[in-house]
């Protein structure tokens, strides 16, 4: 088994937290992880992209094959765009419905809903709505890794626990709020 | 053994930790920054004095932070020094020079090299400067090995007695998987290297110093020889790897049985000096032989030299690979001769190119927005600016600057056109980048009395690299150009707020018109360190 993440933003929207948040509960189902990102300028509004790798048996390559990916992960609906080509034909794409317009080209929604739509398996979440329903607008992210959930070749309660030790260290709220994050986003 | 998912450079701080070092120092950049900041996370958990402290500091440079480093093993315990590929340039001088040294306490050298420049101004390959230098340079392939290999560096580095240089690449620094971990060993006791001959590099030393290097280097060679992994396959077709690219050259190997040819046979080097016996040995049948490095073409040069070879030799030079940027999985491909592998598409779509930019509210904005509207009095002009999050000032709808060349230029690059007769020159530099190389090209500045405007950028933070204490207090900023002797009344403060845009302008305006040289200070912390000093 193997499974390849593609997982996209903007510099500031704190996606490190996911891919951490999935490598542990991988870890702890006994399979191996491996994770590349890219810090420093382009963290600064760019694009980022980091790369997250599943599997059985030992990873290779940190970043994903061209054409070999198993899901776009994005946390925003441009970058959702971005990084098609790292994914086998049929792939999924789980977006974030909200748009970061921090430059003055930024498509209008309409051409940018319809390309989402045309792609073969692509599902928008209102990760923003989700985050806010459970109480902490920055739980978005992992309202995302809900949604993803049922792709993930992970356990519901692996994740579960993933999240708690990820959001330990933030207290008991921000534990609450991810939790009930990842529960709607794993609805929606 | 303890088994976590760990960043490259976190494995580094914990290989380092657990070889028992007792100081390192750095200075931030990128691929490297977060070496140092695991370990001043162990140092904050450990003991804060005794003989059981880490010291652990970021430093004015790279240059004073191998210095540091030095002066710990002289006192005969373990140390490490990291920083970024383009910061070894800045340490060149005690690194070159340090070879010759007889270490005492281990010396490891960590440099994360940034291929595909994400976050640099060049994709120079550390293994040159390695060899430049005669270092022994060991470069893992993965997490694992980066944890194993930082323990290793300690030992080799003792028992050689000379300063060992761990060299990783951006994908393995910023990458994470699962490191498994030892006990450590205890810590080295205090003990001065009682050896003058062995670290005062006069001539006369320095000579014999000299003739022990090369007989250790030739005698590393063996290490290497014998730490190179052979695979037989294919007699007439051979692939080396060198360190990260062994994982490019495994994604892809299942596929290479199913050539006719079956899969090549194949050499790993996994650390320097280069192991000649180990290459002649697998390309001794082969007809060709394909080399898969991450940066430079650094082995398949030595292999090809300037004489004409009975054996193809191929890869970033000859072209069979690209000759710039990263190795990817996909573009080793065709020099294995696999096909290229399709994905998905957005079809027609046109998808913007989203650049980096600095961020809202930034005090850089409202600086440069001052500085721009001052020049419009001047049709020729010339803004050489600095390494910062600042450099985003060439990018549009700023563009406000014309040159970014390395840590300190824009001082020493404004100086040299007012000099050659442009002006009004003014340089922009940072004040983290300031105290890292900007002091030296004031002293210049002031002992010429050269018509130059420094715009310094005080936001008190090492900002691109995620906000690091500057290295001293932003007050000292004016004392310093005082001291160097620019005019008092030609050191001038200002706010970079937009309520003060008018006024900032004006003076900004004086001082172009000043013929002498000038500092402007423009001060406003940096927000992104203050929300992280508020998480904190």
């Amino acid at each position: 088994m193997k499974y390849d993440i593609v997982l996209c933003g903007v510099g500031g929207q704190g996606g490190i937290s996911v891919s951490i948040v999935i490598a542990q509960a991988a870890l702890a189902e006994g399979l191996a992880a491996k994770q590349s990102e890219v810090h420093g300028m382009a963290q600064r509004g760019g694009e980022v992209l980091s790369h997250l790798r599943l599997s059985d048996r030992p990873i290779a390559s940190p970043l994903i094959p061209e054409g070999t990916g198993h899901l776009v992960l994005a946390f925003e609906p441009l970058e959702a765009l971005r990084y098609l080509s790292s994914l086998a034909p049929g792939a999924a794409v789980i977006t974030s419905s909200a748009p970061f317009r921090n430059i003055a080209s930024y498509p209008p929604d309409e051409g940018l809903l319809s390309a989402l739509l045309g792609l073969p398996n692509c599902r928008i979440v209102d990760a923003e709505a989700i985050a806010r329903e459970a109480g902490n607008p920055r739980a978005g992210n992992i309202a995302l890794v809900g949604a993803a959930s049922r792709h993930l070749p992970l356990s519901e309660s692996s994740l579960v626990q993933a999240i708690e030790r990820c959001f330990a260290p933030k207290g008991g709220a921000v534990v609450e709020a991810n939790l009930k994050a990842f529960v709607l986003g794993r609805k929606a | 053994m303890p088994m976590d998912i760990l960043m490259g450079n976190e494995a580094i701080a914990l290989g380092a930790l657990h070889a028992g070092i007792s100081a390192a120092f750095a200075y931030p950049g990128t691929p490297s920054t977060e070496i140092m900041e695991s370990l001043q996370g162990f140092a904050a958990r450990g003991p804060s004095a005794g003989p059981e402290r880490l010291a652990a500091q970021w430093c004015a440079n790279e240059k004073t932070a191998y210095e540091a480093a030095l002066g710990a093993s002289f006192a005969g315990r373990r140390a490490c020094v990291s920083m970024k590929h383009v910061g070894l340039n800045v340490a060149a001088d005690p690194f070159v020079n340090s070879a010759l040294l007889r270490i005492k306490g281990g010396l490891l050298v960590v440099v994360a090299d940034d291929p595909g420049m994400h976050s640099s101004q060049d994709e120079q390959d550390s293994r040159a400067l390695a060899e430049f230098a005669r270092v022994p340079c060991l470069e893992p392939s993965d997490q694992q090995e980066a944890y194993d290999m930082t323990r290793a560096a300690f030992d080799i580095s003792e028992r050689y007695r000379m300063p060992v240089l761990l060299r990783v690449t951006t994908r393995l620094a910023h990458g994470r998987s699962a490191v498994e971990t030892a006990a450590p060993p205890g810590r080295n006791a205090h003990s001065k290297a009682e050896d003058r001959w062995g670290w005062t590099l006069m001539p006369h030393a320095a000579r014999g110093l000299w003739k022990e290097v090369l007989a250790k280097y030739e005698a590393l060679r063996s290490e290497s020889e014998a730490s190179a992994a052979r695979e037989r396959g294919d007699p007439l077709r051979a692939v080396i790897t060198a360190g990260l690219a062994l994982e490019y050259y495994r994604e892809n190997e299942a596929e290479l049985s199913g050539l006719p040819a079956g899969k090549p046979s194949h050499l790993h080097v996994d650390r320097y000096p280069m192991p000649y016996a180990a290459i002649r040995e697998i390309c001794a049948t082969a007809k060709r032989v394909l080399i898969i490095e991450e940066g430079a073409p650094f082995i398949e040069r030595y292999l090809r030299g300037i004489l004409p070879t009975a054996i193809a030799i191929e890869g970033r030079e000859s072209g069979e690979i690209p000759a710039t940027g990263e190795l990817t999985p996909d573009n080793v491909r065709p020099a294995l001769g696999l096909g290229a592998r399709a994905g998905q598409s957005a079809g027609a779509f046109e998808l913007p190119r989203r650049p980096p930019q600095l961020c809202q509210g930034c005090p850089h904005l409202d600086s440069y927005t001052f500085l721009t509207e001052a020049l419009t009095a001047y049709p020729v002009h010339s803004v050489n600016a600095d390494i910062g999050c600042y450099t985003l000032g060439a990018l549009p709808p700023l563009e406000a600057i014309d040159s970014v060349v390395d840590m300190g230029a824009s001082i020493g690059m404004a100086r040299g056109a007012a000099e050659a007769g442009l002006v009004p020159a003014v340089a922009v530099i940072g004040d983290s980048t300031f105290y890292h190389s900007g002091i030296t090209g004031l002293v210049d500045l002031a002992a010429h009395g050269t018509s130059a405007t420094i715009l310094i950028l005080d936001n008190s933070t090492t900002g691109m690299t995620g906000a690091q204490p500057t290295i001293l207090p932003s007050e000292r900023l004016s004392r310093i150009a005082l001291a160097c002797g620019v005019a008092e009344e030609h050191v001038v403060l200002l706010s970079a707020h937009k309520k003060d845009h008018e006024a900032n302008v004006q003076a900004m305006r004086r001082e172009l018109d000043y013929q002498g040289p000038s500092v402007v200070i423009s001060a406003r912390p940096c927000i992104e360190a203050m929300k992280k000093a508020r998480k904190a």
